[in-house]
């Protein structure tokens, strides 16, 4: 078989869905649906945070899809007062991607959980991400499944005592970046639900993004797995553990700044004290080195005990969306071929009779 | 018009060179059998569209295994095609072959036994080595025994010939010899009158890239016409004349090509844009790579990473205001039951197509059956009402989709569409659809708020009285923004509700809504009007019951036939016609499914008559069994 150059469209991730010009509110994205998530949960930071962002995109209300599929987190689509869908477990991908696809003029997110997007929906995820769908999607992290009260979840740590494995998990976690970003997802992130200003930038720049957006945010359960993240947010400890990202800056991190990431000899990446290395070894963070073996490497930084946890914009590169192309080509079709029903139904072999 | 045994009509003498008696006939049946790689599909498509351009009505059987090349000169490596063609309208692709064309011993062995006495057999006797004899099981060549005694046997060098023919082209010996089925198709095509132009024509094109190889082949075609025409081997040459059809355009189609061409159609009537989502299956890709040729219809094809997702991304698309159409196979239906229960649940147009194959699991996926009825039927959690429409002929599957269309769109549902791998790979002779006569199926979106408590927003699951579907308000719509999903929603607004009522209320409005299908009363046909029994089927079943019916009808005796389009809601008139017969048989290649259901609503004790072979029933085993009930009615 040969392959065909499809060419390199060049949009922004929201350059064909039309614009308000009336400003908008927070409270204008809220449903009347009353939200029904425990009390402490961190659904309802990040539903706020999104409530709250989506006035500064000044997008038509109309014009926004909400996927979910089942799971605490994908209720998200019932509490905004968008357009939106709670479909079937591990589904959203696909359902979002034929969505997208047929309707340029929609910005479409996925709100999705770590059982959700890994587990049952392990492969919808993966290929929507490696066709880089012009989707976005946000994978609520919180360790655990907690709609069906306790069980270890793919991302939970190994030795887990739950309900299910009362003598300790035995799965070794997903680390859902590294996931991502060996499907070559183009844009890559991680947050968590107590950072707001980090959330934020994040999904602004996870929106503008033309392609196939995954979002990982860290979220508390506070029912079945209350503290999963403390450590990542207690000061003293976070310091020492979370590493942030900022485009274009050394990554460096610690009380004092005193850590860096380093290369290793083998093309990874390790953390090292700065003043035992030197600064000229310490990375200077780009998240548009096409290889997605640089964003692979930091990813790996991130270990299941949480005793480093990298954040930010891991990888946001270029590459042309699958559901331009289809269009693309049903486009160029009509163009060189216009239809003619009766033309296709004749074909090139037919007979008269009378 | 009955199925007619073949019969020699008149001779002439041929002519042109030495004298060839000519004999007519109305109807013959001719099987082409050989290894899967000896290209006796492209040969019967060959010749199909030969006796097509001639005017004979027709009917084809495809039978290939599912391995791509199962190993060489095996039994089961053995690929065949059959061809029936008429002066007359016939129905099935008929019981046996007149004619058994076999290219090594393991098609020989394979096809022999269904060669009436007296057929004719024609061998390519250049695969009769003792090696290839043992595989299959021969003690003895039966070439030079008499085990063959009973036909007429023409013992044919094709290999030898065709390279022999191919000499000067410079062409390898092995690329020579593969040209064989050309050889073996010049040698029929002479034999029957047929027309070679067009062939000519196929070659020249298909190999247009490779210009050796198209000559190579139609060098080989020549030679075998030449080899009838020249050597004193055939005495006889036959006539099948035109058949009579009703004036019209016609053309031969297969019942995926119609299948995709009914989505295209489907597109156009409604004015939507269409969304196949799918993921090669047999025997159902076939749609798949029919539809990705007409993307200017603005038809997007997404070939999936699974079944799920594939249906996931057409009802994603419905979602959006496009028509969502999924295609796929009994194992597939499994897989995507979930997202089938969503668009249930969603009220959302959606068009399965389960081009249906031998099963339970992989089963047999290159044959036939209709046991996916029950799995169409109820295969989903909770109540999950789905209409089902099934095409009864290849031709047909373009009227069964612009129906069921018809119905995803007029009643906001999933609609099942239950073809066959018979009606998927056989053909027949297509009188061509006028486009200007197919029907409006334009949709109006919701533009309005349509909530019944007066206030300004857009309640999802507010009903059309009538009809009882709910509105189809599309993302992009301002003022309409709701949410929907796979929770129970409330009567009316939409919101999530567990209200016992209220849940009642949907499953019976989901299940009324179904019901309440505008569906046309059916037909009974029964020439005498004196039948006490009447045979109901559906599917592609169609052809050999009305070939059944036509040869008890034959002997004198008065029986009725009827078939179902529509399985999901039945037709209103069904259980009146099902009361007016003393007795009713309902054929199915599945152990009962249909009959279980018409006992279990209408109480009427049906005959069940089953079998589940992998091939359609015989015309001449279903006059047997409609021949006992009769008689069983009488006594």
């Amino acid at each position: 078989m040969t392959a065909v150059d499809l060419g390199l469209p060049s949009l922004g991730g929201l350059d064909l869905v039309p614009t308000d010009d009336a400003p908008q509110k927070a409270k204008d994205f809220k449903s009347d649906q009353e939200v029904r998530w425990c009390p402490g949960c961190g659904d309802y930071v990040v539903l706020n945070a999104m409530q709250s962002f989506l006035p500064s995109l000044g997008l038509k209300r109309e014009n926004i899809v909400f996927i979910s599929g089942i799971g605490c987190s994908s209720r998200f689509p019932y509490y905004m007062n968008t357009y939106g869908m709670h479909s079937i477990h591990g589904r959203a991908p696909a359902i979002a991607t034929g969505l997208a696809v047929s309707r340029p003029d929609l910005s479409v997110w996925v709100v999705t959980g770590d059982g959700d997007a890994l587990s049952i929906g392990g492969n919808h995820l993966i290929h929507a991400l490696r066709r880089n769908v012009n989707l976005k999607i946000l994978l609520f992290n919180n360790r655990i499944y907690g709609l069906t009260k306790g069980q270890y979840s793919p991302t939970s740590e190994t030795g887990k005592l739950t309900k299910s494995t009362p003598m300790g998990s035995l799965d070794h976690p997903f680390n859902p970046l590294s996931l991502a970003i060996g499907a070559e997802a183009t844009f890559v992130a991680r947050t968590l639900d107590n950072d707001r200003a980090q959330l934020t930038s994040i999904l602004t720049a996870a929106a503008q993004h033309r392609g196939s957006a995954l979002v990982e945010i860290y979220q508390n359960c506070p029912i079945f797995n209350d503290g999963a993240f403390d450590v990542l947010k207690e000061p003293g400890e976070k310091e020492q553990r979370l590493i942030p990202l900022e485009e274009g800056k050394p990554i460096r991190f610690g009380p004092e700044s005193e850590f860096g990431v380093v290369r290793t000899d083998f093309g990874g990446f390790e953390v090292a004290k700065v003043s035992e290395v030197g600064e000229d070894r310490v990375v200077v963070h780009d998240p548009t080195i096409n290889d997605p073996s640089y964003a692979f490497a930091l990813s790996r930084l991130s270990t299941q005990d949480l005793a480093h946890t990298v954040t930010g914009v891991y990888r946001n590169v270029q590459r042309p969306t699958y559901d331009d192309q289809a269009r693309q080509q049903v486009a160029a079709a009509a163009e060189t071929k216009p239809p003619n029903l009766q033309a296709l139904l004749n074909g090139n072999d037919t007979w008269t009779v009378g | 018009m009955r199925e007619r045994d073949h019969q020699s009509m008149s001779t002439s003498v041929n002519g042109g060179g030495r004298a060839t008696q000519v004999t007519k006939l109305d109807r013959v049946v001719i099987r082409f059998a050989g290894d899967s790689g000896d290209g006796m599909q492209l040969t019967g498509d060959r010749f199909t569209s030969e006796a097509a351009a001639f005017g004979n009505d027709l009917a084809t059987l495809p039978n290939f295994p599912a391995e791509i090349r199962a190993p060489a000169g095996t039994l089961p490596g053995v690929s065949s095609f059959q061809i029936h063609f008429a002066d007359y309208d016939i129905l099935t692709p008929g019981d046996r072959p007149d004619v058994l064309v076999a290219m090594n011993p393991a098609a020989l062995k394979a096809n022999i036994g269904e060669l009436p006495v007296g057929g004719m057999l024609i061998v390519n006797t250049d695969e009769f080595s003792k090696r290839n004899l043992t595989k299959v099981g021969y003690d003895a060549d039966p070439l030079e025994d008499d085990s063959l005694s009973n036909f007429q046997v023409h013992r044919v060098a094709m290999a030898t010939l065709t390279q022999g023919a191919l000499a000067d082209t410079g062409l390898s010996k092995k690329d020579a010899e593969r040209c064989k089925n050309m050889f073996a198709l010049g040698l029929l095509s002479w034999m029957y009158h047929r027309p070679s132009e067009g062939t000519e024509r196929f070659l020249r094109e298909k190999f247009a890239r490779k210009p050796d190889i198209a000559e190579a082949n139609i060098l080989a075609f020549r030679a075998g016409w030449n080899y009838g025409e020249t050597t004193e081997a055939f005495a006889v040459t036959y006539e099948v004349p035109p058949a009579e059809f009703p004036p019209g355009t016609y053309r031969q189609i297969t019942g995926n090509a119609a299948l995709a061409y009914g989505i295209v159609a489907a597109g156009q009537c409604s004015k939507l844009p269409v969304l196949l989502g799918a993921y090669p299956i047999t025997p159902a890709s076939d749609i798949l790579h029919e539809l990705s040729k007409h993307k200017n219809f603005g038809i997007t094809t997404v070939q999936a990473e699974d079944e799920i997702a594939g249906i996931g991304a057409a009802l994603g698309a419905s979602y959006g205001g496009s028509l969502g159409v999924t295609t796929t196979s009994g194992p597939g239906i499994a897989l995507k039951s979930e997202t089938i229960g969503l668009a249930v649940m969603a009220e959302l147009p959606l068009l399965i197509i389960d081009v249906q194959r031998g099963g339970p699991s992989t089963g047999l996926p290159t044959k036939t059956e209709q046991a996916d009825l029950l799995l169409a039927m109820f295969g989903r959690n909770g109540e999950s009402p789905v209409p089902i429409v099934a095409p009864n002929s290849p031709g047909d599957c373009f009227d069964a989709v612009i129906d069921a269309t018809r119905i995803a769109l007029k009643y906001r549902t999933p609609v099942m569409l239950l073809s066959d791998g018979a009606i998927a790979n056989g053909s027949e002779p297509w009188l061509i659809p006028r486009a200007e006569n197919l029907p409006d199926l334009s949709v109006t979106f919701a533009s309005e708020p349509n909530a019944l408590d007066g206030s300004d927003e857009h309640w999802p699951y507010v009903r059309d009285t009538e009809t009882l579907a709910r509105e189809w308000a599309i993302p992009g719509t301002p003022g309409l923004q709701h949410r929907i999903g796979g929770l129970e929603k409330a009567d009316g607004k939409g919101s999530i509700s567990y209200d016992p009522d209220n849940h009642d209320r949907m499953v019976r409005l989901r299940q009324a809504k179904i019901d309440g299908i505008d569906v046309p009363d059916l037909v009974v046909e029964d020439p005498s009007g004196d039948a006490r029994v009447l045979v109901l089927g559906w599917g592609s079943s169609y052809g050999p019951i009305g070939a059944g019916c036509r040869r008890v009808r034959a002997e004198g005796m008065a029986i009725a036939q009827a078939h179902l389009r529509h399985l999901n809601p039945f037709p209103a008139n069904l259980g009146e016609v099902l009361n007016r017969y003393d007795r009713v048989v309902v054929p199915e290649m599945n152990m009962g499914q249909l009959a279980l259901l018409l006992r279990g609503k209408y109480l009427v004790d049906v005959r069940s008559y089953t079998k589940v072979a992998g091939l359609p029933f015989k015309a001449e085993e279903l006059q047997h069994v409609f021949t006992e009930h009769v008689e069983g009615v009488r006594a």
